[in-house]
């Protein structure tokens, strides 16, 4: 069961989770995430995607089954994974600045001077280089969720879980974001794990598609994106990249209770 | 600041009128002062005795701020610990509203006794009069951290103490000033109800609620108007140097000091 292990960024293995005495909302769900693939997740609302993450994370213990992130166990390698969620989740009293330098603050790893000058390159990186000590009200949903893959990424993470962070944005801002996300990947060289309800999205930024199925929650399929990087914005409108948000709609329509928004969008 | 000023000019006017108003009810429908004095033998009562009545201020505010600060000190304390589980909640929280629901009347002769009478027992009168809306409004807002701030804290390893720090005790900052607007209030009210108790026989020496009960009892109706008024007065600065704190720590991020556009 567990070839390959060793290399894999995440392994998965039978896992399963219910929660209480509740019927399983994960049943023997097995998932390689290799180092450097950029791996989605899609399926219905409620078939588990969010459980699975913080799984992952080690944020909630598995019924049975096991997660190995690096070859360790998902509370060991908390060092090396970052959580993004799907509000921004900013500290509202602390500046842009001080939002960043959170993980890394609290991690103690590094002095106040390093701090502040990884975050101001990491907010530099993601364009929010002039409102470092502007508060988070003061800045629209886009620029929040900017702030907090900055911070995120501020601690060099290796894993990257990302819980739809643009699910709450605008079409415009989200593609934006998208290509950024893209951008960051290949200068940084992250691993990720995505869960997303946009079928158009997870093609464009993944290495793979997972489609999940619900009641109980297991992988329905594996669907690769052949398509390789840097990939530009125009990628979208190419006709092998609509056939194939065409096949993940499709494998999404096969299954019941389908929640699913947007096709090619 | 200037929208702060604007604000006071209307309560100010109505404030204006009643003075009006009163001065003249008393005058023309002949009311004898021992009754209702009017506002100007009022304000001449207080000036001639402005020193007593100085004196009985400052001895009340003493009282009301002690007492206040140890409500504060203790409330939050009590309140960090009543946010470590729901179990410790379960087993603490029935005795805290305790506090709330016995009448200080009831205790205050108690803690007279035990304590002495004096500034200490005034005190402590103030502090069990203060220490519930603290305590209950700073739990609630320990306890109620958004889910994923608190996974957040997690992925990177924080400790209790972190998380308390960093996460529950700024998160809860608005919810405790919402407890120390309703204690700045009573304290005022307690540490009058506790030198009706405790302060009796230190005359002369015995703040507003001591110097209240025997102008009462002297009939020196004017004057007992000027002490009333001292202490709406005392109640009121607390109140709004309760609210000036709120705004400086708070206007930076908080949204109950966003800017409105209405009005
Ligand atoms: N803490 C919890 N206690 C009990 N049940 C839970 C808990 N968290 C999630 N669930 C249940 O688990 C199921 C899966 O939830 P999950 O959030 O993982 O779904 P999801 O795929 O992320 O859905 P969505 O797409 O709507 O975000 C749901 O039926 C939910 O009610
Ligand atoms: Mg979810």
């Amino acid at each position: 069961m567990s070839e390959g292990c060793g290399r894999a960024m995440v392994a998965v293995r039978g896992l399963s989770k219910g929660y209480g005495r509740g019927a399983s909302i994960l049943e023997g769900v097995t998932l390689d995430v290799a180092r450097g693939d950029f791996v989605s997740l899609i399926g219905p609302s409620g078939c588990g995607k969010s459980t699975l993450l913080k799984l992952v994370a080690g944020l909630v213990p598995p019924t049975s089954g096991a997660v190995e992130v690096d070859g360790m166990t998902p509370a060991n390698a908390r060092q090396l994974m970052s959580f993004i969620f799907q509000e921004a989740t900013l500290l509202p009293w602390r500046t842009v600045l001080g939002n960043v330098e959170l993980g890394l603050e609290l991690e103690q790893s590094v002095d106040r001077g390093r701090r502040r000058a990884v975050a101001e390159e990491l907010l530099g990186l993601v364009g929010l280089g002039d409102v470092g000590g502007h508060y988070p009200r003061q800045l629209s949903g886009g620029m929040r969720m900017r702030v907090s893959i900055a911070r995120a990424l501020a601690t060099r993470p290796g894993l990257l879980l990302m819980d739809e962070p643009f699910g709450a944005l605008d079409e415009m801002t989200r593609d934006r974001l998208n290509e950024e996300m893209l951008r960051l990947r290949e200068e940084q060289g992250w691993t990720a794990l995505f869960v997303t309800h946009s079928v158009a999205e997870a093609v464009f930024l993944s290495t793979r598609v997972v489609v999940l199925r619900a009641k109980p929650g297991r992988v329905h399929r594996e669907i690769p994106v052949p398509f390789g990087f840097p990939r530009r914005a125009s990628l979208r409108s190419a006709p092998g990249f609509l056939s194939l948000v065409g096949e993940v709609s499709s494998a999404l329509r096969g299954l019941d209770g389908n929640g699913v928004e947007g096709g090619a969008g | 600041m200037r929208r702060f000023l604007t604000g006071a000019a209307w309560p100010l006017g109505v404030l204006a009128l009643v003075v009006a108003g009163w001065q003249a009810a008393t005058v023309w429908l002949a009311i004898p002062p021992y009754i209702l004095p009017g506002p100007a033998r009022v304000m001449g009562a207080g000036m001639e005795r402005h020193e007593n009545l100085l004196l009985a201020v400052r001895t009340s505010a003493v009282a009301a701020a002690g007492g206040f600060g140890v409500a504060v000190v203790c409330g939050v304390l009590a309140a960090v610990v009543l946010a470590q589980s729901p179990l410790v909640r379960r087993c603490l929280v029935p005795y805290t509203i305790l506090l709330q629901t016995v009448p200080v009347v009831a205790v205050a002769p108690l803690i007279l006794m035990w304590f002495g009478s004096g500034l200490r027992s005034v005190v402590l009168v103030v502090a069990i009069v203060c220490l519930f809306p603290i305590i209950a409004n700073t739990t609630q807002g320990l306890v109620s951290v958004d889910r994923n701030l608190l996974d957040l804290f997690r992925m990177s390893n924080a400790t209790r103490l972190q998380v308390l720090v960093r996460l529950r005790l700024p998160h809860a900052l608005p919810a405790l000033f919402t407890g120390l607007r309703i204690s700045s209030g009573l304290s005022v009210i307690g540490a009058f109800t506790g030198e009706w108790f405790a302060s009796s026989n230190t005359v002369g020496q015995g703040g507003l609620g001591y110097s209240i009960i025997y102008a009462n009892s002297q009939l020196q109706t004017d004057y007992l108007f000027a002490l009333v008024l001292a202490c709406a007065a005392l109640g009121s600065s607390f109140f709004l140097a309760v609210v000036g704190c709120e705004w400086l720590m708070l206007h930076r991020w908080h949204e109950s000091a966003l800017p409105r556009e209405t009005e």
